[in-house]
């Protein structure tokens, strides 16, 4: 389904800020695979979520979705695969636009923007249904601006965006992290609903190391810009939060703080 | 001072307020739908003013030549595009870039830096000839109102449709735009021209109105733009959240500029100092939200409601 070979990313190269975010990075997902991401800071967990949806060039190595090479493909090509989620609440939706017209920009992803109306009546109908199933209580709040919104509110219609045309790829980067525990916990339940619904291909990094156990069947480990453990099905299910912590001594990483606390 | 003579210089103002006002439409595309500051427009209203007259100089239709004019500045506005996406120089810079060298081309197109247009040989759509004594369908002040409310029909249908949608979310929020399939570098390039297609508009109305094209005519202007975009919004923005009433508050808001400046100059205000005092006008009305902001929020008052997620 999604195959990174060998890429490699260098930051700042050839200035004392230099700093090797990807370093040989192999990883390859099976359809349907729900993989969940984690590792130290700096470890080059975004970076590689930013090098798959296509935000900057890569320096080396190659990026396929179902064997196509898109390696080149510019972002906003690559979006009719991909589905994103940000960390930050405000940078996946358009604050200044309607809730109902941020899903239906994310409705056309992937098609030619024509002179055809922006959204119709019966897309706003869909919607409303959708919105109803969130429980969030925006059903009634359709044209509100999304700037209104709290960050929870933002980061769960972010989420219906990426998923409304079913992506090939969901690309999950920390996106409960500015939220408080409770609305965390609601929008993690949420994307795994949504998730397994739509049987989508998912990374979803976390530094929640519970929560890394808890989702998806598949756990991947990076430091240093590379996938040092990959643990899936049974045994990852099997998998306690002291054996990986073992696991980041182990390599010499430091398990910080937030890390330990969850 | 005579409160007559001012009250007869209120149709000139209304009706250069209005021409302006299709100035003031295209500074609102780049400055609040695309978030650039584009300084292009200070050229491209000399470019239309130079591309209209000349035409019609040479011969050519009255509506032909404005829709020349409009060409010219699509073009200028796909330069600075292209200086900003495709060679990643700052949109300001871009802006200026394109600006000077417009200079150059309009001092080219019309060979001296002053080209006259004679309102009685030639057919004018506008001429502050045409404010009193003429047939109704021939006034100035109609003619460009009727102009004014079919751009901004044009414009709400066009920012309604999926593309228009696109260059909204463009301007918005970049990231998303782009995470949602959008070509941000077109739709910013489609921006500048659209904006700079209707300064080069209106540029062309303002050389006939007055009578002339002039390499000069457009210093400034940027600033009358965003005056017009600041007072419309300070006057409606609590009233107009439709976007066709957004448009149309940018349009009041030129007019209310001009009649402030025919004011002054009824006033006797030293002429010399209008664009000291637009740009000081300018200046401040840009920084009351953020003063706003600095010094006048207070700590909110947390609301519960069960809606917050």
């Amino acid at each position: 389904m999604l195959e990174l070979k060998n890429i490699c990313k260098t930051f700042n190269a050839g200035t004392v800020n230099e700093k090797v975010a990807l370093n040989g990075l192999n990883l390859t997902l099976e359809d349907g695979d729900f993989v969940t991401v984690i590792g130290g800071n700096g470890a080059g967990k975004s970076t590689m979520l930013n090098a798959v949806a296509g935000v900057w060039p890569i320096d080396m190595g190659r990026i396929l979705i179902d064997g196509k090479d898109i390696t080149r493909l510019p972002e906003h090509k690559r979006a009719q695969y991909i589905g994103r989620v940000f960390q930050d609440p405000m940078m996946g939706t358009a604050a200044t636009l309607g809730i109902d017209e941020n899903l239906a920009l994310a409705a056309r992803r992937g098609k030619t923007r024509t002179l055809r109306s922006g959204i119709t009546h019966k897309e706003r109908e869909e919607y409303r249904e959708m919105l109803k199933s969130l429980d969030l209580g925006l059903e009634n709040r359709m044209t509100s601006k999304v700037g209104l919104l709290s960050g929870g509110q933002r980061q769960a219609i972010t989420l219906l965006m990426a998923t409304l045309k079913k992506p090939k790829l969901l690309l999950l980067d920390e996106h409960t992290a500015a939220l408080d525990p409770k609305t965390a916990a609601k929008v993690l339940e949420l994307s795994d609903r949504i998730v397994h619904e739509n049987h989508l291909t998912t990374l979803m990094i976390t530094h929640n190391m519970r929560d890394a156990i808890r989702y998806g069947n598949r756990l991947v480990m990076m430091y240093e810009g590379r996938i040092i453990y990959d643990v899936r099905g049974e045994e990852k299910a099997a998998l306690q939060v002291s054996d990986l912590l073992a696991r980041f001594e182990q390599v010499g990483g430091d398990a910080n703080d937030r890390m330990l606390l969850s | 001072m005579n409160i007559a003579s001012l009250f007869n210089a209120m149709p000139g103002a209304l009706a250069q307020g209005m021409i302006w006002a299709i100035m003031a439409i295209g500074v609102y595309i780049t400055y609040r739908v695309l978030d650039v500051a584009d300084l292009t427009v200070d050229g491209t209203l000399g470019l239309g003013g130079a591309v209209c007259i000349m035409c019609m100089l040479g011969g050519l239709n009255v509506w032909v030549s404005m829709i020349l004019a409009f060409v010219a500045g699509l073009l200028a506005g796909f330069a600075t595009g292209f200086f900003h996406t495709f060679m990643g120089i700052p949109v300001i810079l871009a802006g200026i870039l394109t600006q000077l060298s417009l200079y150059s081309v309009n001092l080219k197109l019309m060979g001296k830096a002053n080209q006259a247009i004679n309102v009685d040989k030639y057919d004018l759509l506008v001429s502050l000839r045409y404010i009193k004594d003429v047939p109704f369908w021939q006034n100035t002040i109609l003619d460009v109102a009727v102009i004014v409310a079919l751009l901004i029909g044009v414009l709400y249908w066009f920012f309604g449709t999926e593309f228009g949608c696109g260059v909204r979310a463009t301007g918005c929020n970049g990231h998303m735009a782009r995470a949602q399939g959008i070509n941000t570098s077109l739709t910013t390039v489609f921006g500048l021209m659209l904006s700079n297609g209707l300064v080069a508009f209106s540029g062309a109305l303002l050389s006939q109105y007055q009578g002339f094209a002039d390499v000069s005519m457009g210093r400034g202007a940027i600033v009358i733009g965003l005056a017009a975009v600041v007072i419309g919004e300070a006057v409606f923005s609590k009233i107009f959240h439709n976007f066709a009433l957004k448009l149309l508050s940018v349009a009041v808001g030129s007019i209310i500029y001009y009649i402030v400046m025919q004011v002054c100059i009824w006033l006797k205000i030293d002429t010399d100092l209008l664009k000291l005092l637009s740009a000081v006008v300018v200046a401040i009305f840009l920084a009351i939200p953020y003063w706003k902001g600095k010094y006048f929020s207070r700590p909110a008052v947390k609301k519960g409601g069960k809606q917050d997620a």
